[in-house]
């Protein structure tokens, strides 16, 4: 064959397969919405599940929040006080953490931390065909084993993140205060004045929301797809981590966007 | 692991989040110190309202009392015409200054009221008359230059 029509089929067939990808994740996505229903039936599988994926996150959330918070007060300090205007570095922290930090870092260690285990999971249980038998036995295992996960990660995600910039403020506030000893009411007050509730906290809340059900859905369609074999699995646990991080950064530029835009 | 440690291990989990969503609102958000009360608006025209933001603080001697609504333009006078949001705790009377003045030298524009004398207070829709435009530093320093062209030279 020609080699440019094998280029050209090359792309026609990747570009197929990516839609036809996208195509059923979201008709997953949907199922598992018009199931969740009978999910909620047992609520306890959600609460389970949010242990696993929220409760089990929560050191490596904290623990990098915590550094996140350091480095930024730091490196804020030492930009700021080149302008004579260290005061602001509590509104320097505060704002970069709920904006852009807290979710998009969280969202990040948290496909990292819980979707590579949902994908892992489900994707195992696919080869070990326990998803067929409890077809078989009429128990529909979108609602019985992907929408408590769905669920869990999606509550599990503000949650984090509100998490994640809370300590990175306080991680900001030990750098700022006691150890290069920026006036602590001027770090507080500034911040006080300069972040907004509505524009600030809540926006970060919607992003973190929206990444959940998006790191959320891929993790779960990269398993239910993953081919029954242990390479499979272990290449669809990598596809989680790199669409996931890909989609919650390019999510973010459009979110940003139109937060911004009024 | 049984169900009841973990409900208890999901509960703390969701109670600090919950801790934190209101740390963020409280400590570090403005939910508690600048949400105002019942307001009452008014409308203020300007030539010129230089950088001046919606959502920037009217303040009386330094204390913030409202909040700019909307900032629109009126084609038949060819003004801006500045809705500020007033706090219902504060009236003012209906010979009010609002003069639009500058936060430090590279701060933020606010506008900022400063109260007649006049014993009838300002209502819900009424308009402000007297008004002063932001400083536009180009202007100033034009007039300047100007001013220092036709001076007379020193003999």
């Amino acid at each position: 064959m020609n080699p440019i029509f094998k280029i050209l089929s090359n792309l026609g067939d990747q570009v197929t397969s990516r839609i036809w990808r996208l195509g059923s994740a979201a008709r997953l996505f949907l199922l598992t919405l018009m199931y969740s229903g009978e999910s909620f039936k047992r609520i306890h599988l959600t609460i389970r599940e949010i242990y696993f994926t929220g409760v089990m996150s929560f050191i490596i959330i904290v623990v990098s929040a915590f550094f996140v918070g350091m480095v930024l007060g730091l490196q804020g300090y030492y930009t700021l006080q080149k302008y004579g205007s260290s005061e602001s570095i509590g509104v320097l922290v505060a704002l970069a953490l709920l904006r852009e930090l807290g979710p998009v870092v969280t969202a990040l260690l948290f496909a990292g931390r819980a979707g590579t285990a949902i994908t892992a999971e489900i994707g195992l249980m696919k080869a070990t065909e326990q998803l067929s038998a409890m077809e078989m036995m009429a128990v529909s295992p979108i609602a019985r084993i992907i929408g408590p996960r769905f669920w869990a990660g999606v509550i599990s995600m503000p949650i984090l993140a509100s998490i994640f910039s809370m300590v990175g403020v306080l991680g900001g506030y030990l750098v700022a205060v006691p150890i290069i000893g920026v006036d602590h009411g001027a770090f507080w007050s500034q911040m006080n004045v300069n972040v907004d509730f509505r524009f600030d906290v809540v926006n970060g809340l919607i992003k973190s929301f929206v990444f959940g059900v998006a790191c959320t859905i891929i993790a779960l369609y990269e398993g239910y797809d993953a081919p029954p074999t242990a390479e499979g699995v272990s290449r669809a646990t990598t596809r989680t981590v790199v669409t996931s991080s890909l989609t919650v950064l390019g999510l973010d530029f459009i979110l940003t966007s139109f937060m911004i835009a009024h | 692991m049984d169900k009841t440690t973990l409900d208890i291990w999901v509960g703390l989990f969701v109670a600090i989040g919950i801790a934190a969503l209101m740390g963020l609102a409280m400590k570090v958000g403005n939910l508690t110190s600048n949400t105002l009360g019942d307001t009452y608006m008014v409308t203020a025209n300007y030539e010129n309202i230089g950088g001046l933001k919606p959502r920037a603080p009217v303040k009386s001697s330094g204390v913030v009392v409202g909040r700019i609504d909307n900032i629109k333009f009126d084609t038949k006078a060819y003004q801006a015409v500045v809705t500020l949001k007033i706090d219902k705790r504060y009236p003012f009377p209906k010979d009010t200054f609002a003069n639009i003045y500058t936060s430090g030298l590279l701060g933020e524009q606010y506008i900022s009221l400063e109260a007649g004398g006049d014993d009838q207070f300002l209502k819900e829709g009424d308009r402000i008359s007297k008004t002063q435009d932001a400083v536009v530093l180009e202007k100033l320093i034009s007039q300047f230059l100007y001013n220092k062209a036709t001076e007379e030279p020193k003999k």
